[in-house]
Order: C-alpha cells, then sequence, then structure tokens
C-alpha cells in the first residue's frame, strides 16, 4: 500500500506538471508545405495562371484534381532548379497561352499591351488640340467686336 | 385541387407591361416630334401603369419563391422547402429570369420616380425623357417574354426544387443584386435625358442641371453595389482576395468609371455650359455600358464564375437590343451634337481643363478594362488563338492610368473656374505636397517594408487627405460650407481611404498555410491564433465541422473565431465558411481546409492590415455622393 | 454630320461585330497547342497486364487512335459504344489511355461496356495526361506515322465529328 501511494504520488504531480506545460507552452503549427520558399515561389507562379478544369479561378486556388496535379508538377520542377520562364514554356506548352493570365508580349498581344497607353496619349492630345482650338474661336470673336468698334468710329468720323 | 393559377397573373401583368410599355414609348416621343399634346400628356400615367404591373409581377414571383410554388420552373430550379426564408426571397434573382425581372422593377421604378418628380420639367421634355425610358423598357419586356419568362410552368410540377448554389446563400446576396441593379439601371435616366435633349435639338445647360441628381443618385447605388459585391467575395469564398478582375466585375465597373466621368462632366455643364457635347456623350456610354454589361453577363461569350446559364438564343436577342439602343443613340448623336453651342470660355488652367483631363484618364481607365476584358473574344473571333488576360494585365495597366487621376483630385479643387494662375496653385499646394512626401517615406519604414509602389500609395491616398484638410480648413474660415462642398471632400476623402486599405493588404498581408492539432497555435501579424478544437455541428440545410480558434494577442484573449466546413443538403461541393475578427485596423481571417491525419487539420490564417478601409472608402464615397444631392441648391433650381 | 462625332457610332458597329462572331464561340473550350508537334514520348504499363509497357514509339509506321478515358467519367461511359463500333470497322488502331483511374473499375468498365481498344495503356497519375494537355476527360488524339499528333477531340467523339473530321482526316494521313 505504501508503494501504491508512494507511485501516485510521483506520477500525479508529473501528470499536471505535463498538463500545465501543455497548456502554457501550445505547440507552434507546421507549415503545411514542406519547403515554404518552394511552397511560396509555387503560389506566386500558380497565381498567374488560370485552372483548366474551374477556369475562373487562378492555378493557385483551385481545389480541383488536375489543379492539385498540376502544381505537384510545378513544385517538382521548382526543386528541379527550373526558372519562371521555363516552368512558363512548360505549361503553355501543354495548354497554350490560354493557361496564362498574364498575356504574353507577342505581335498578336501589342495591341492589348500598347492600346491603353496609346489611347492614354491620343487623349491627352486630342485634349490639348481642342482647348487650342477653343481659345483661338475666342480669340476670333474678341477681334470681330473690336473691328466692330473700329467701324462703328469710322462710320462716326465718316458722318 | 388543381395547379394555382397565381403565377399566370405574373405573366399577364408582364404582357400587359409590354403594351402599355409600347405606348409609354411610342406615342409621346411622337407625340413631341409632331406637337400633339393628346400624346404628350400620356407619358407620366403610362409610365405610373407600368410600375404597378411591375411591382404585381414581381411580387407575384416573389411570392411563389415564398410559398415553394414548385409548380413554376424558375422556383423549381433555383430553391427548395429547405431554404430558409430569407434566402428563398434571395433566390428570386439568383437566376437569369428573376434578376432580369428585377431589372425591369428597377427601371419602371427610376421611370416612375422620375414621372413623380418632374413636376417643374416641361413637358416636351417629360414626354421624351419618359419615352426613351419606355422603348428600353418594351426592349427588355419583348426579351423576357419571348426568351426568358420566369413564369413558366412545370407541370406536373416537383416535388422539391433544386435549390441554391450554397455560395449564394448568404445575406451579401440579397442586397448585393438590387443595389447593383439599381446603379447599373439608374443610368437610364441621364441617359434618357440626354437622348431626350438630342431628340429636341436643344442642347442647353438644362438638361444637365436636371440630370444630375439622378445621375449621382444611380452613381451612389453602384458604388454601394460593387463594394458589395467585393465585400461579400472577401468573407465568403474563404481565401481573401476581394476583385479578381472578373468580367462581370468589370462588366460593373466600366459604367461605375464612365459613370464618375459623368458627375464631374454634369457639374461643368451645369455651372459653365461647357462639354455639352462630352457629357451627352458620357450619358450614352454609361448606360451602354450598363447594356453591354447585361449581354456579357447572360449571352455566354465569356468565361466567368458570375455567368448566368446561358443560351445562345438570348445572346442574339441581347445583342440586337443592344445594337437597337446604343447604335440609334449614338447614330442621333453623331447627327444632333454639332449643332450645339460653345458653352463658357476657359483657359488652359483652369478647373474646368484639370476636370476634363481627369475625364479623359477616367474614359480610357475603361476602355483598358473594355479591351481587356473582351480582347480574347477579339483573338478568338479573329482565329488568332485563344489567350486569357487576367489580373496581372489589369493591375499593370489600371494602376498607371489611375495615377494621374488621383493626382488631379487634389489640385481640381483649388483651381478656379473660368482660370487659373499655376503660381496660386503651387502656393496652395506646396504644404500638401510636403505631408505626402512625408507620409509616403516614414508609414512603409513604420509597417515593416519600403517599396516604390506602396510609397506611391501611400503619397496619392495623404496628397488627397491633406489637400482635402487644408480645404475643409479654410472653407470653414470664409463660413459653413454647402452639402455639395462636404459630399465633395467625403467623395475625395473616400478614394483616398481605400487606396490606404489596397495599399495596406497588398504589402503588408502576412498568411500562413499549416497543420494544427486542438492546443496548436501560429502568429501571424502580432497576433497567436490558437485551436481549440474541432467538432461536428448542424444548420437548417446542411452538416458542418465547426471549428473553434482564440485569437491572442500578448497572451491575452481577444476573440474566439468559429470556421466552418459545410456539407450542405442539396450539393456535393463542400462549403468553406471562414471566420473574420474585424477592427478598424486589420482583419484576422480563419480558413478550414481538409482534414490530416492525427486529428490536425488544415488551416489558412490570414491577417490583412486595414482591409476595412477598402470598402470604407466606398462608402465615404457613396455617403460624399448622398450630400451632394441633398444640396437645397439642387432642389431650389428643379423648383424653378 | 461632321466627322469627328461619328466616330462612337463607327466603333460601336465594330464591337458588335466582334461580339456577334463571339456568339458562335465557345469560351471555355482550350484549343491544343500540340497539334502538328510529336507526341510526347511516355512509356507506361499496360491496363490489362501491368508486366507490359506501352510507348507511342511502338506505333510509329502506323497512323493511330489515342484515347483518354476514364471509368468514372460520365461522358467517357456515353462516348463508349460509338468507340466500340469503331472498332468493329478496323479503320485505325485504336489505343486507350486510362487517366487517373483505379485499375479494377476500369477493366470492370471495359468488360461491361465492350473493349473498343486494341490494348490500354495505364496513367494513374496523370503524368502523361498533363503531358498530353488533357484538361478534361474524354479527350481523343489523332496521331500519323511519324507520330505527329494532327488532331484532338475535346469531349466526346459524335458521330458528326467522326464522318467529317477524323475518318477524311486517317484516309490521307494512310494515303502520306
Amino acid at each position: 500500500m505504501h508503494s501504491t501511494s508512494s507511485r501516485f504520488g510521483k506520477i500525479l504531480p508529473s501528470i499536471c506538471l505535463a498538463l500545465f506545460i501543455n497548456l502554457a507552452n501550445a505547440n507552434e503549427a507546421t507549415p503545411l508545405a514542406e519547403d515554404p520558399v518552394v511552397e511560396q515561389r509555387l503560389i506566386d507562379i500558380s497565381q498567374e495562371m488560370r485552372c483548366l478544369v474551374c477556369q475562373n479561378e487562378s492555378l493557385a486556388g483551385s481545389r480541383s484534381d488536375l489543379a492539385q496535379d498540376l502544381r505537384r508538377e510545378i513544385r517538382d520542377l521548382i526543386k528541379q532548379g527550373k526558372t519562371d520562364a521555363e516552368i512558363r514554356a512548360f505549361m503553355v506548352e501543354r495548354y497554350g497561352d490560354f493557361v496564362l493570365y498574364r498575356p504574353p508580349v507577342k505581335p498578336t498581344t501589342w495591341l492589348l499591351w500598347i492600346g491603353p497607353f496609346a489611347l492614354m496619349f491620343a487623349g491627352i492630345l486630342a485634349l490639348l488640340m481642342y482647348l487650342r482650338r477653343r481659345n483661338a474661336q475666342v480669340i476670333t470673336r474678341a477681334l470681330s467686336d473690336d473691328e466692330n468698334k473700329r467701324i462703328d468710329a469710322l462710320l462716326r468720323d465718316n458722318k | 385541387m388543381g395547379y394555382s393559377m397565381i403565377p399566370e397573373i405574373g405573366h399577364f401583368a408582364l404582357i400587359l407591361a409590354l403594351c402599355v410599355s409600347i405606348i409609354q414609348g411610342v406615342l409621346p416621343l411622337v407625340g413631341a416630334q409632331q406637337g400633339r399634346r393628346e400624346w404628350l400628356v400620356l407619358a407620366r400615367p403610362a409610365t405610373q401603369i407600368s410600375f404597378v404591373l411591375l411591382v404585381i409581377s414581381f411580387g407575384v414571383l416573389t411570392w411563389c419563391f415564398y410559398s415553394n410554388d414548385f409548380s413554376v420552373l424558375y422556383v423549381a430550379e433555383h430553391s427548395n422547402a429547405q431554404l430558409p426564408t430569407v434566402y428563398r426571397i434571395g433566390a428570386v434573382w439568383g437566376g437569369h429570369e428573376g434578376s432580369l425581372l428585377l431589372w425591369i422593377l428597377l427601371l419602371t421604378g427610376w421611370a416612375f420616380a422620375v414621372a413623380q418628380l418632374s413636376k417643374a420639367l416641361d413637358e416636351f421634355m417629360v414626354a421624351r425623357v419618359l419615352g426613351v425610358l419606355g422603348l428600353v423598357a418594351t426592349g427588355l419586356l419583348l426579351f423576357v417574354l419571348t426568351t426568358s419568362n420566369p413564369f413558366e410552368r412545370l407541370l406536373p410540377a416537383a416535388q422539391d426544387g433544386r435549390s441554391l448554389n450554397p455560395l449564394l446563400q448568404d445575406p451579401g446576396l440579397v442586397f448585393h443584386p438590387p443595389m447593383l441593379y439599381m446603379g447599373y439601371v439608374g443610368f437610364s435616366v441621364a441617359f434618357a435625358f440626354a437622348i431626350a435633349s438630342l431628340l429636341s435639338g436643344k442642347l442647353d445647360a438644362a438638361w444637365a442641371r436636371w440630370s444630375r441628381p439622378w445621375t449621382t443618385v444611380a452613381w451612389i447605388f453602384l458604388t454601394l453595389g460593387i463594394a458589395l459585391g467585393s465585400y461579400w467575395a472577401y468573407y465568403e469564398l474563404g481565401w481573401g482576395g476581394w476583385w479578381f478582375w472578373d468580367p462581370v466585375e468589370n462588366a460593373s465597373f466600366m459604367p461605375w468609371l464612365i459613370g464618375t466621368a459623368l458627375l464631374h462632366s454634369l457639374a461643368v455643364t451645369e455651372k459653365r455650359g461647357g462639354f455639352k457635347n462630352w457629357t451627352v456623350l458620357l450619358a450614352i456610354i454609361a448606360f451602354s455600358m450598363s447594356l453591354l454589361g447585361t449581354f456579357l453577363v447572360r449571352s455566354g461569350v465569356l468565361t466567368s464564375v458570375h455567368a448566368f446559364a446561358t443560351d445562345p438564343r438570348r445572346g442574339i436577342f441581347i445583342l440586337i437590343l443592344l445594337s437597337l439602343v446604343v447604335g440609334s443613340s449614338l447614330f442621333l448623336y453623331a447627327l444632333r451634337a454639332p449643332k450645339s453651342t460653345l458653352g463658357g470660355t476657359f483657359s488652359l488652367m483652369s478647373r474646368e481643363t484639370l476636370i476634363l483631363l481627369g475625364n479623359v484618364f477616367l474614359v480610357v481607365a475603361s476602355g483598358s478594362v473594355l479591351l481587356g476584358t473582351l480582347y480574347p473574344l477579339l483573338i478568338d473571333a479573329l482565329n488568332l488563338g485563344k489567350i486569357s488576360v487576367g489580373p496581372p494585365y489589369f493591375n499593370a495597366v489600371f494602376v498607371p492610368i489611375m495615377v494621374p487621376v488621383l493626382f488631379l483630385l487634389a489640385i481640381g479643387p483649388w483651381a478656379n473656374w473660368k482660370s487659373t494662375n499655376l503660381k496660386t496653385l503651387v502656393q496652395r499646394l506646396w504644404v500638401v505636397a510636403v505631408i505626402a512626401l512625408v507620409a509616403a517615406i516614414l508609414i512603409p519604414q513604420v509597417m515593416g517594408e519600403f517599396t516604390i509602389l506602396t510609397a506611391l500609395g501611400f503619397l496619392l491616398a495623404f496628397w488627397i487627405i491633406a489637400s482635402g484638410v487644408l480645404q475643409i480648413i479654410k472653407q470653414f474660415k470664409a463660413g459653413k460650407p454647402t452639402r455639395s462642398f462636404i459630399g465633395m471632400q467625403l467623395g475625395h476623402v473616400g478614394i483616398a481611404v481605400f487606396v490606404i486599405g489596397v495599399t495596406m493588404v497588398g504589402a503588408y498581408q502576412e498568411e500562413k498555410d499549416v497543420r494544427m492539432a486542438p492546443g496548436d497555435s501560429v502568429s501571424v501579424g502580432g497576433y497567436q491564433i490558437q485551436m481549440v478544437d474541432v467538432r461536428p455541428t448542424q444548420g437548417p440545410n446542411y452538416q458542418a465541422t465547426r471549428g473553434t480558434f482564440e485569437v491572442l494577442r500578448h497572451g491575452i484573449a481577444q476573440d474566439a473565431l468559429y470556421p466552418e466546413k459545410r456539407n450542405y443538403d442539396s450539393s456535393t461541393m463542400p462549403m468553406t465558411e471562414a471566420a473574420i475578427n474585424s477592427g478598424l485596423t486589420r482583419d484576422i481571417y480563419v480558413s478550414l481546409g481538409e482534414p490530416l491525419d492525427g486529428g490536425a487539420w488544415a488551416v489558412r490564417v490570414y491577417y490583412k492590415p486595414f482591409v476595412m478601409w477598402i470598402w470604407g472608402g466606398c462608402l465615404l464615397m457613396a455617403l460624399g455622393g448622398l450630400f451632394a444631392v441633398l444640396d437645397k441648391r439642387y432642389r431650389l433650381r428643379l423648383k424653378k | 454630320m461632321k466627322a469627328k462625332f461619328v466616330i462612337p457610332l463607327v466603333l460601336f458597329v465594330v464591337l458588335v461585330g466582334f461580339l456577334a462572331v463571339g456568339l458562335n464561340r465557345d469560351p471555355h473550350e482550350v484549343p491544343s497547342p500540340l497539334i502538328n508537334k510529336p507526341a510526347p514520348l511516355f512509356n507506361v504499363p499496360q491496363l490489362a497486364n501491368p508486366n507490359k509497357s506501352f510507348s507511342p514509339e511502338e506505333m510509329k509506321g502506323q497512323v493511330w487512335i489515342l484515347n483518354v478515358f476514364a471509368s468514372w467519367c460520365v461522358a467517357c461511359r456515353e462516348e463508349h459504344p460509338m468507340l466500340v463500333e469503331m472498332s468493329k470497322s478496323h479503320v485505325v488502331p485504336l489505343i486507350g489511355l486510362d487517366y487517373k483511374d483505379k485499375r479494377a473499375d476500369a477493366m470492370e468498365m471495359l468488360a461491361r461496356q465492350g473493349d473498343p481498344y486494341n490494348f490500354s495503356a495505364f496513367d494513374g497519375d496523370g503524368r502523361v495526361g498533363i503531358n498530353y494537355g488533357v484538361y478534361g476527360v474524354p479527350e481523343t488524339y489523332v496521331i500519323d506515322k511519324a507520330g505527329i499528333i494532327r488532331f484532338k477531340q475535346i469531349g466526346p467523339i459524335t458521330q458528326e465529328v467522326l464522318e467529317k473530321s477524323m475518318y477524311p482526316l486517317i484516309a490521307k494521313l494512310n494515303k502520306d
């Protein structure tokens, strides 16, 4: 009996201590990804790609099977040391430009990339030309008024 | 015991509404053209009757949903008996047919408001405005009755409906589409006024005076509608994004950009008589964008998460409608606009020029969004392949174009009408520039990371805020500010607040994807999120697993969060309900992922600094609009 | 009518033109960039006999069809009778690629609905599918004698596609 109570006497405080330590030092959760650096690069790359199944979500966010498979492929490629450009090329080779959310700059997309800025310059130019023309019209009118006065004065003089 | 005849009442009301709309559309316009008074005066009563009929029709559809009448096909496809009442009502506009009926209801509602509040307006003008609105309503009613009848019967009736997409079972659903449509559809009033003035051949400043309050109210609703949609996506989709440059989002954003340009342009036309042609064109374009958006959402032409179930017949009909309405308007514009007179003069350096410059940038921005949204279609139509244009493009293009707008925002109010001295402007603004520069350099340092883009964001935001504060101080010294002035300040500061929110979240948010078991904690942004437990629970029409998480800061518990993973009875797709602890300076966002081995779960935690400022800024802008509309000068002028 | 005021109308007409054409297109379809490119090589075990393997190189010198299918795919099961009919006419070798499937389930499907394939290869983890740009099943490839992909059908093969596109192409490729 004596040995039992002394065993309890040792175990019980240990248990309490263990519980207390657990509550006080909650475990820091481990990242889901094996390698956060690789994972971050994966997210950066796949965020700019379209999920082909859902088509409205990025490859980074989609939960579909194909998206998971493709993310696995990209993860492997990153680990193999491929550059971002090489990984994009890998995807485009298989799925075409459609998979990229950032349209590549090529002759068919020149209008897309340059259009907005061309439009902006054209707009500002048009505005400046319009304002100059407006001011010119005002000056013409003023001249007319002036001329009218001179005409009146001349007429008065002639009388 | 047969099937209820109530849905037929709704259908009949629509048919009657079509007949009345034809009368409303044709007779007053012809009457105004030919000077027939007896046709002119039909406009108001026709408008009133139209509206009442639409209220009846929409009311009937709502009743069908509320009473679970599954003999109506649309109800069976979008609702079921287990759906909570609130979402049964929201489901009325959850699909194509019902949301289109809402569109028309709101169109006739706006027309009704114009009919009631335009007693002081010249009767020829009233006739024309209501006539144009009647024609638009006619087109849409024809569309509904021929291709998208919400009252089509399902006989024999279904036992129970198919139910609503779980994503849409949310309070946000109840408000987002009606608010958005109020805005979209509201631009039809400015459009109708513009067309009316083109038709009358009298393109004077009066139409601008009348259009302004209507446009402002529509703009307020559109701002709120877009903000609500964005906020809804943020808390509902489970991964913290708030804008995706999705084609349908763009479809609502383009009219907003044009509408903002229109608001400012109307102010100039009203005050100074200038820009008449430009303002009329903007009014036409704003509503055209609304119609274009309607086409894009419902025709299946673009890939979008928002797109309704598509049918090529519908696409063709809307395209024809769009072509007729916009095509004839632009033709009328080409015909009549050259005849308008020049407004007041102004020099190169003046408030008019600055507003016009801002307009140019806003229109270019809208054009760029349109280009990006339609480009995949363009390339495909030319058989040049298939490409995607996504957020990276829009962000790269949109931001540089908006920077000048934000820059001008702070300068415009300091410039005088007609002519202003550059030196005076610089004198007034150099203090503002210094404050902005200090903020741009300091804040990133305080937050922990400095990048050019981040600094630019703060530079512009504080440039606007400091300018606004100085204007307010100056104004208070001069006397009590007008509501219009307060409105302007709120609107401009609202954008600055928005920019701060975007910059902060974009640059300083933290995200962690971790494996957590009860007892584990993860730290983000100075907070510790601790998982307490995960247990099953149940809702009215779903089973769920609910996690309990504690948010701690410096060891002190602040709040508890309960993210869920729900399995709705009607859907095989599990839905993630994120739990958010919102605050003025940050959101803590916890999302429950997949269960892992050992009783652990995949958990995603976000720290999002100042994210609420994004929508707070939008609210301020809307509030600004409200103050502007409530300015007594509007009402006094309208009475004259 | 002054010229500049007509510009908005002209732009709008152009826009409507594109939208009209767009109505006839399917924005969801992803055309394959592999057309007229060599069929990606692979070496995977066969479905029925895991000890045997298959590589597209074995098919060089013949025109052949690769059909990607799975037992869990409803559209594949709907397409299957068409394939069975096709195989009876012995126009061209038909090789199946079982995509992300369980061997037993696939074998059961072939037993139940008939096996149109000369034999099937097994792509358990989907890697071959990815290399072929597969994004949904069923997908079918027509490959020529030199191992170049000449045609891809996304979705089930229909009678129309067979008669208007595939058979004429196969006939032409067989002549070369």
